[in-house]
């Protein structure tokens, strides 16, 4: 007996292979969201439909904290919130106080806070290229990006005392002066650096893996990177001139030249390539002052017991991940009655399910990583 | 013919990328950065803030005079200062001295600001930088020596 078979309606095949979205957890427990970030995937196969981020796994309340505290012990929790930056955010805190308080702060405090914190950019940015290169799978670059950055390091543990958590500023100054082999440490280390940041550019920025992974991934209009109040190497690869150090200069960014390097890309390949530019610029910085550093006191003598007059005080920042904001809100009494910190972290995360949805769970790896994301500076 | 140049630019630029890495194999030691750490001890300095520890002289006395201006200036509650009211002998009148020195060494974050506060430079930062042991109740460290004194140049 023969089975015909030619009237059984064949189900189509689309009907057949029909996808269904579903949800998966990327994280808390992830190495490429670098700490403790959950994101909440919607996917339909490979494409990302949604990204949801879902905080609160390192909250320690450092808001609230710093009600507690006095203003000399602010700064040194502010370390633990974009630890990449710890300077910069140290002297985002001291500039606050040092404002309400009508404080004149000599040349010298001022030139070397500059010169640190353009350390700690570059710091923060070799490690950045680094990890980033770990992330879509090169590991040579994380070897790389840690030898230069140990030479950092290790400046900042002769002069300041710690190799990450610095707490080198305080309201009115800086704690100590700096060690007498802070300035050969650092021509060495501008001398060394300017002959390996090229290697940089010849093991990744031209490989052809890398610019697959990279070029036309993550798209951010400029319009958008205003909208979602994204600052810093994110918003500058879009075309958005939002340097902090050009618009409201502070500390000894007034005296020395240095150009924001724009891309208007928009592209993950456009944010690689202003981290490295940066990285160029605080090199240039860093020349330029290290040859003047004006004699002076290395702190201005404050009261015991700081006590703000009654107001509100904010100051702005430029970190290594983009603008910080730190606003103090006193009632005249030896603690704050309120500390806000505008991270910039957090605002560059909320664009992540903007330039995700609709590209591969790989891709959200990479996006992430040009994001540059630390984690306890979004939670705080 | 595109496929053949990317082919021809891909390969090229992977071979750039391991002149460098090339460049690091064949001269492996001259730059060698890496640290063989139990025998190999790391170079650390001067300033480098590993713990607070309470100096004593060869006659067992330390500079503390019980101020508790560290106490104060401590953001975290790691330093807490035991001390008590004795009659000096010579002078008759009551004299603040330091009983306990207790240093809690796993809530400090090394922040300086006790050493900033002290006024009389009793208390520093040591560089000794392993600080790891097995019992959590090892972390909680008495400064001052049994036995030890106030150094009689300090005043109160």
């Amino acid at each position: 007996m023969e089975i015909e078979t030619k009237n059984i309606k064949q189900p189509n095949l689309k009907d057949r292979f029909k996808t269904e979205e579903y949800m998966i957890n990327m994280g808390p427990q992830h190495p490429a969201t670098h700490g403790v970030l959950r994101l909440i995937l919607t996917i339909d196969g490979e494409i990302i439909k949604k990204v949801e981020p879902d905080l609160g796994y390192i909250h320690r309340s450092i808001e609230k904290m710093c009600e507690r505290d006095s203003y000399q012990q602010i700064v040194h929790l502010t370390d633990r919130m974009d630890y990449l930056s710890s300077h910069i955010n140290n002297e985002a805190v001291s500039l606050a106080v040092e404002k309400a308080l009508q404080l004149e702060i000599p040349d010298r405090v001022k030139v070397i806070r500059t010169i640190i914190a353009e350390l700690t950019r570059i710091a923060s940015h070799t490690l950045w290229w680094g990890v980033f290169g770990m992330d879509i799978g090169a590991l040579t670059t994380y070897f790389y990006g840690f030898r230069d950055r140990e030479m950092i390091n290790d400046i900042f543990e002769e002069t300041c005392g710690a190799r990450l958590t610095m707490n080198y500023n305080k309201p009115g100054g800086l704690m100590f002066d700096i060690h007498p082999n802070f300035v050969n440490r650092v021509k060495d280390f501008v001398a060394h650096f300017k002959t390996k940041l090229p290697e940089y550019d010849r093991l990744l920025t031209g490989n052809i893996i890398f610019q697959k992974r990279t070029k036309g991934i993550g798209f951010l209009t400029k319009e958008d990177a205003i909208s979602f109040g994204t600052t810093g190497p994110v918003s500058r690869g879009s075309g958005v001139a939002s340097d902090i150090r050009k618009i409201h200069p502070y500390s000894a960014y007034e005296r020395v030249d240095f150009k924001q390097p724009l891309y208007h890309e928009g592209d993950n390949l456009a944010r690689y390539k202003v981290r490295i530019d940066e990285m160029w610029e605080s090199l240039s910085i860093i020349e330029q002052l290290i040859d003047n550093i004006p004699e002076g006191d290395y702190q201005v003598p404050t009261k015991a017991v700081i006590k703000l007059p009654k107001g509100e005080y904010y100051q702005r920042v430029e970190t290594a991940r983009g603008e910080l904001g730190v606003y103090i809100n006193s009632e005249g009494n030896k603690n704050p009655y309120r500390v806000k910190f505008r991270s910039p972290g957090f605002s560059n995360l909320s664009v992540l399910n903007h330039i995700s949805v609709g590209s591969k769970i790989g891709d959200l790896v990479a996006i992430m990583a040009t994001l540059d994301l630390v984690i306890p500076d979004i939670d705080r | 013919m595109s496929y053949f140049s990317d082919i021809y630019h891909g390969i090229k630029s992977l071979l750039t990328g391991m002149t460098v890495t090339g460049k690091y194999f064949f001269n492996a030691r001259k730059e060698i950065i890496t640290n063989q750490y139990p025998e190999e001890r790391p170079e650390i300095f001067e300033r480098f803030r590993g713990e607070v520890v309470m100096p004593h002289d060869e006659n067992n006395y330390h500079r503390c005079t019980g101020c508790q201006s560290c106490e104060i200036a401590c953001p975290n509650g790691s330093i807490e200062i035991i001390w008590d009211r004795v009659v000096n002998p010579e002078t008759g009148k009551k004299v603040k001295i330091i009983d306990k020195h207790i240093y809690h060494y796993s809530m400090c974050t090394l922040c300086n600001l006790c050493i900033l506060a002290c006024p009389t430079d009793a208390i520093v930062m040591s560089n000794n930088y392993e600080g790891s042991v097995y019992d959590r109740t090892k972390l909680t460290k008495v400064l001052n020596k049994p036995g030890s004194k106030l150094h009689p140049e300090v005043k109160e």
